[in-house]
């Protein structure tokens, strides 16, 4: 499988991507390299398309032009049998979990083992309460997803996103929304799974705190281009200024606190 | 001008939906079949769909039973034709009622939270998570839900004409006195396996397939969010039961048009 002295230390490659979304450009021609074995965070403002990235490097949607690298195979020229084989080997943490609401957390969880492997009944039962201690859910593997708050539901969509001990794990947004002790929670669950199982991880956020703590390395998006990257060391000391208003949070700077709008005076007096 | 083009860009995107809508169903039902997951998966979406509309079939078809045999009585009493209420109500039931009513109410009943829950699946990511976990949402979530639909809609339909007639002789012999043996007897010379009870049989797997199909593909093309969602539902429910009336003149005319 593995292939390419070029690749070797990267596990995913974007190489020149464009996408368009109807007739709006969101990437232009857009590169970036995911290390293996290390955390990369993917940051930049809201709305942004920063989800669309993880969907192109999952081959749910094609690129317009230039090309996502897997492991030195080219993700938007795979057929289907191909990519559905690639994706075993990839897994992504969804925004909302998305977990499935007719199954307990312990069916969600061995939903892939049973739909990808032919293990028994009771191995997977050992590979299930595993994961889920890992999440720190074993003790909730009767409860169904409505009975679980937001923190826990993305645990145990983590637990079922490492299920199939995946090479690389895919985090939309892993923080959004939630309280700073499961926000915790998450922090070190990222950190710890990405050690303990040897994961590549990406993780795509806009909390910049947390990310500057586990990341490893650093890329920040906006205007459909990197507009900066590097170790948190890096990024923090960076001299643009886009990406010091992004970092402290300013209400206005290069991204302007105004939406774009005629000139007041005309528009409350008239001309 | 204006007007010819926005008609224009509705008649594209109208066909641009069909086309999607086939690619989904091609994609579920002519996909290779794996029966040991599906048959399961299948099984407890006919325990859904079917099942679950089992009470709305069984109490609609008791009382349109009972108003045929009503209505039926007073004007066949008329021409001292009262014997004959058995076939009139078994005719109607078996060729036109039981199908086209049972359809309607599939659609409400079943087909709307067809569509409501794929939508859901949607808005909630399931079905891309699905499809990150290598497992086919089509197969996965859409074929049992198109298979259900599919196989339990014929049965509900001889399920409403069997409790209708009975409602009509409920009325008709209970209530108003019809001779028992005359209601059974003539619907039994009048009505003919092949010409009655298959063709509604067929107009029923007809009606199936549409219903189901409009149901879960306006889930599984809804825009994923509550507004979406709500029209998606809304348009299961007005689009199949327009269907089924235009089909049901199409089938009704190939059938009995031209004896």
């Amino acid at each position: 499988m593995r292939s390419g002295m070029h690749t070797m230390n990267n596990l995913v490659e974007v190489k020149n991507l464009t996408f368009k979304r109807g007739d709006r450009t969101i990437y232009q021609d857009i590169s970036m390299s995911i290390p293996e074995g290390k955390t990369t965070a993917i940051m930049g403002p809201s709305g942004i398309g920063k989800t669309t990235m993880l969907r192109l490097m999952g081959g749910q949607l094609k690129p317009d032009s230039g090309d996502v690298l897997f492991d030195g195979q080219s993700i938007p020229g795979m057929s289907r049998a191909q990519l559905y084989a690639c994706r075993r080997d990839m897994s992504m943490l969804f925004q909302s979990g998305a977990l499935f609401t007719e199954m307990s957390v312990f069916d969600n969880v061995a939903f892939p083992l049973r739909e990808h492997t032919h293990l028994s009944e009771d191995v997977i039962r050992t590979l299930v309460l595993l994961k889920l201690q890992a999440v720190g859910l074993r003790g909730a593997e009767k409860l169904f997803p409505n009975e679980l708050s937001g923190g826990m539901a993305r645990r145990a969509a983590l637990a079922r996103a490492i299920a199939l001990d995946p090479r690389l794990i895919m985090y939309d947004e892993p923080f959004a929304g939630q309280d700073p002790i499961s926000m915790g929670v998450l922090v070190k669950l990222i950190k710890d799974l990405n050690d303990a199982l040897n994961l590549t991880s990406i993780v795509v956020t806009h909390d910049v705190t947390e990310v500057l703590t586990i990341a490893d390395y650093i890329y920040i998006i906006a205007e459909r281009q990197v507009i900066g990257e590097g170790t948190p060391e890096q990024i923090k000391n960076s001299d643009s200024d886009l990406v010091q208003q992004f970092l402290q949070g300013e209400a206005d700077g290069p991204v302007p606190f105004h939406y774009p709008a005629t000139d007041m005076r005309t528009a409350l007096l008239g001309s | 001008m204006e007007f010819f083009a926005r008609k224009g860009r509705n008649a594209i995107s109208a066909l641009e939906k069909i086309g999607r809508a086939s690619v989904m169903f091609w994609g579920a039902i002519v996909a290779r079949p794996r029966p040991m997951k599906s048959v399961p998966l299948t099984i407890k979406q006919m325990y859904v769909v079917g099942v679950q509309s089992l009470l709305i079939i069984l109490v609609s078809g008791l009382f349109i039973g009972m108003v045929m045999g009503l209505q039926g009585y007073t004007v066949l009493v008329n021409y001292g034709a009262e014997e004959s209420l058995g076939p009139m109500v078994a005719l109607s039931l078996l060729r036109e009622l039981g199908p086209v009513v049972t359809a309607l109410l599939f659609a409400g009943r079943a087909g709307s939270a067809l569509t409501a829950e794929i939508g859901l699946m949607k808005a909630t990511e399931q079905l891309s998570s699905l499809e990150m976990m290598a497992v086919d949402p089509l197969r996965q979530v859409i074929a049992p839900r198109l298979w259900a639909g599919i196989l339990t809609m014929p049965m509900l339909a001889l399920i409403f004409s069997a409790i209708g007639i009975l409602g009509g002789h409920l009325v008709g012999v209970d209530w108003l006195g019809v001779d028992a043996g005359s209601y059974w007897s003539i619907m039994q010379s009048a009505v003919d396996l092949n010409e009655d009870i298959m063709n509604g049989v067929i107009k029923s797997i007809v009606f199936a397939v549409v219903v189901t199909w409009i149901a879960v593909f306006n889930g599984y093309d809804s825009i994923p969010t509550s507004e979406g969602i709500s029209k998606a539902t809304t348009q299961t429910v007005v689009h199949s039961s327009l269907a089924v009336l235009g089909l049901d003149f199409v089938l009704t005319a190939v059938m009995f048009g031209t004896e």
